[in-house]
């Protein structure tokens, strides 16, 4: 927070971090294709989108400390929006600009519908009754091909159309001052520009009224309300902002991937971006960002586990995607061993644990 | 001129009345103090005038408007703020913040205004800010203000507590035991503190168990016991009430 401090005075050492941190981002798929393929540009794009996602998660989750299980739900209703109202399925073409908004908007509304009848519960309780809401999302859309066929059940929806902006599609290739950017360099710089967009508004909400707010009922409900807090719609905004979050990623989700199904949006998926939050550091959009990079990087540069081992033992000893998921899940149990605050924590979680060492420092001291 | 009213307040959890036909009157500008022994239902009194739970018969007039089915954060609006008997503080948030906190129901920026940040939401903000130093300063613990709550001294927790609620801006501030566990020092330091918010127009009810505290400050004081009020009057006067006596040592007789 010092070094952010001191170069919040220094105007001359920001613009050149910010150009530096600009150049960067706008070189990274350039230096991913270079250096690692192809595919890692597909990778980059992933990451982006998760941070979407785990920002809108971390609404809930960080700032309003609500136990969310079944947030994939709203992923899955911004991406099976998109994806019915933008694809043969229905013959239906709505352009991308109406339908990010949309996706915000209908997501929304599902996250007040399911907030509403769990603003009783919390911890635990809220806990299953989210994952309950969540599954019951996707059964849905697994199940909703009959009597009328809405969502295509398993077989999911295809052939979505890509993101384009008039007759500029973002799935074409396209040369710009002799380079030649591809559709993941495309998705790339527009899943770019929103997150930044994302994280802009997640900065904003937490230094406001609102993030107090959402920060008061975190910490005590009861003295929230006695303060004059309306806990009921301020736990009812974070659900709807988060799930808005959601939405709109899904809906990109649904147009870069061109295809989607019932079976993107299990409980798995839920528990990763779960995972993700509370691996960076809980509340602290930088640690979220980081618990995403990680959780999306890390499975993928794994793959490199098998032809590492034929090279360094001559043979496969291990299954390499066993292997994979078991460091996967050691890393994981690590860092909550070493780091239970998180990798990055707010100073509000980092404050928490800090106060319960006390407090058993304390308990253990007494005779 | 009555500011606030109760008019035949009961209340049972399961079997147990813990209030029985309850009626008191709170005047203007006065610190009014509610004692009895344990279990006496003060506690449950103050619960139900700040809406965390409906009272089964009876009601609240407060300012001449009766406080109909009030939720906890609607009783906050009309100008009615509350400690806590177990202090509730947002123990992980800087004293500051918790003054913040404190100013919700009093401002208006939305989530529109806190991503534009706007003109008006930052004057807002500016203020808010403004007036929490302001109140750490008034309790006098501004050297607090940037750190965090559960890290503050128990006397100072209760000062924080008594801010966060003036920040609402009260007209009736409902104190549960302010004094508990303070030692002669900061309960004299905590009289002071709250003489001069009666100067400055807050009305003061007050549970406390401190006699003395009670007998120093309250302009009127009732006196509930298991669930009735049996007495109510001057310091003086409730202090040789025989009914009072006997609740507080038991029967002469027994």
């Amino acid at each position: 927070m010092s070094d952010w401090e001191k170069l919040k005075r220094n105007p001359y050492a920001a613009w050149t971090a910010f150009i530096l941190l600009a150049a960067l981002l706008a070189l990274l798929p350039f230096l991913a294709d270079f250096f690692l393929g192809r595919s890692w540009v597909r990778i980059l794009d992933f990451v982006l989108l998760y941070i979407m996602l785990a920002l809108g998660l971390n609404i809930v989750v960080g700032f309003a400390g609500l136990l969310d299980l079944g947030y994939v739900a709203f992923f899955a209703v911004g991406a099976y929006l998109y994806a019915l109202l933008a694809s043969p399925h229905f013959g239906i073409h709505l352009p991308f600009w109406a339908l990010l908004p949309l996706g915000a908007g209908v997501s929304c509304i599902f996250g007040v519908l399911i907030g509403a009848p769990t603003l009783r519960l919390r911890g635990d309780y809220l806990a299953i009754v989210t994952l309950g809401f969540g599954e019951i999302i996707r059964i849905f859309l697994n199940n909703l091909d009959a009597p009328v066929n809405i969502t295509n059940g398993p077989q999911g929806v295809n052939n979505i159309d890509p993101v384009s902006f008039g007759t500029f599609s973002l799935y074409q290739a396209h040369r710009f001052i002799g380079i030649n950017f591809s559709s993941v360099y495309n998705y790339f710089y527009l899943f770019l520009a929103l997150t930044i967009l994302v994280i802009f508004i997640s900065m904003r909400l937490q230094d406001s009224r609102i993030g107090r707010a959402w920060a008061a009922v975190r910490e005590d409900e009861m003295a929230a309300k006695a303060m004059g807090i309306n806990t009921r719609n301020i736990k009812l905004l974070a659900f709807a902002m988060g799930a808005s979050f959601g939405g709109v990623s899904g809906g990109l989700f649904a147009a870069f991937q061109g295809f989607i199904s019932p079976e993107s949006f299990t409980l798995i998926e839920s528990i990763m971006i779960l995972c993700m939050v509370v691996l960076g550091g809980m509340g602290n959009i930088a640690g979220v960002i980081l618990g995403v990079v990680l959780l999306v990087v890390l499975p993928e540069a794994l793959r490199y586990i098998g032809p590492a081992e034929q090279v360094l033992l001559g043979r496969i000893f291990v299954d390499p995607a066993d292997l994979r998921m078991l460091i996967f899940g050691l890393a994981l149990i690590l860092v909550m061993l070493f780091r239970p605050a998180g990798l990055l924590p707010s100073t509000i979680r980092k404050r928490e644990f800090e106060t319960e060492d006390e407090a058993e420092a304390q308990n253990g001291a007494r005779p | 001129m009555t500011l606030l009213e109760v008019r035949g307040v009961s209340k049972h959890f399961g079997g147990l009345l813990a209030l029985d036909e309850v009626s008191l009157s709170v005047e203007s500008r006065e610190i009014y103090g509610l004692i009895g022994p344990n279990g006496a239902g003060k506690t449950t009194l103050f619960n139900l005038l700040t809406g965390l739970y409906s009272p089964d018969r009876g009601g609240f007039y407060f300012n001449g408007e009766r406080l109909m089915a009030a939720k906890p954060h609607m009783v906050a609006e009309r100008g009615i703020a509350r400690t806590f008997q177990n202090i509730r503080l947002f123990g992980n948030m800087s004293a500051l913040e918790n003054v913040m906190v404190g100013r919700h129901a009093r401002t208006h920026a939305g989530v529109v205004g806190a991503v534009l940040r706007d003109r008006r939401t930052r004057a807002e903000e500016a203020s808010v800010r403004a007036r929490a130093l302001e109140l750490l300063h008034y309790v006098d613990i501004p050297e607090q203000a940037n750190n965090l709550a559960s890290h503050l001294s128990y006397g100072d927790q209760r000062r924080l507590e008594i801010a966060r609620a003036l920040a609402t801006e009260p007209r009736l501030l409902a104190l549960d035991e302010p004094a508990a566990g303070m030692n002669a020092t900061e309960t004299g330091e905590l009289k002071r503190l709250l003489e001069t918010i009666r100067g400055d127009g807050v009305t003061v009810l007050l549970i406390e168990h401190d006699v003395k505290l009670v007998m120093d400050l309250c302009d009127r004081v009732a006196v509930l016991d298991y669930g009735k009020k049996i007495a109510e009057g001057t310091p003086q006067q409730v202090q040789h009430d025989p009914a009072v006596i006997e609740a507080y040592l038991g029967s002469v007789l027994a």
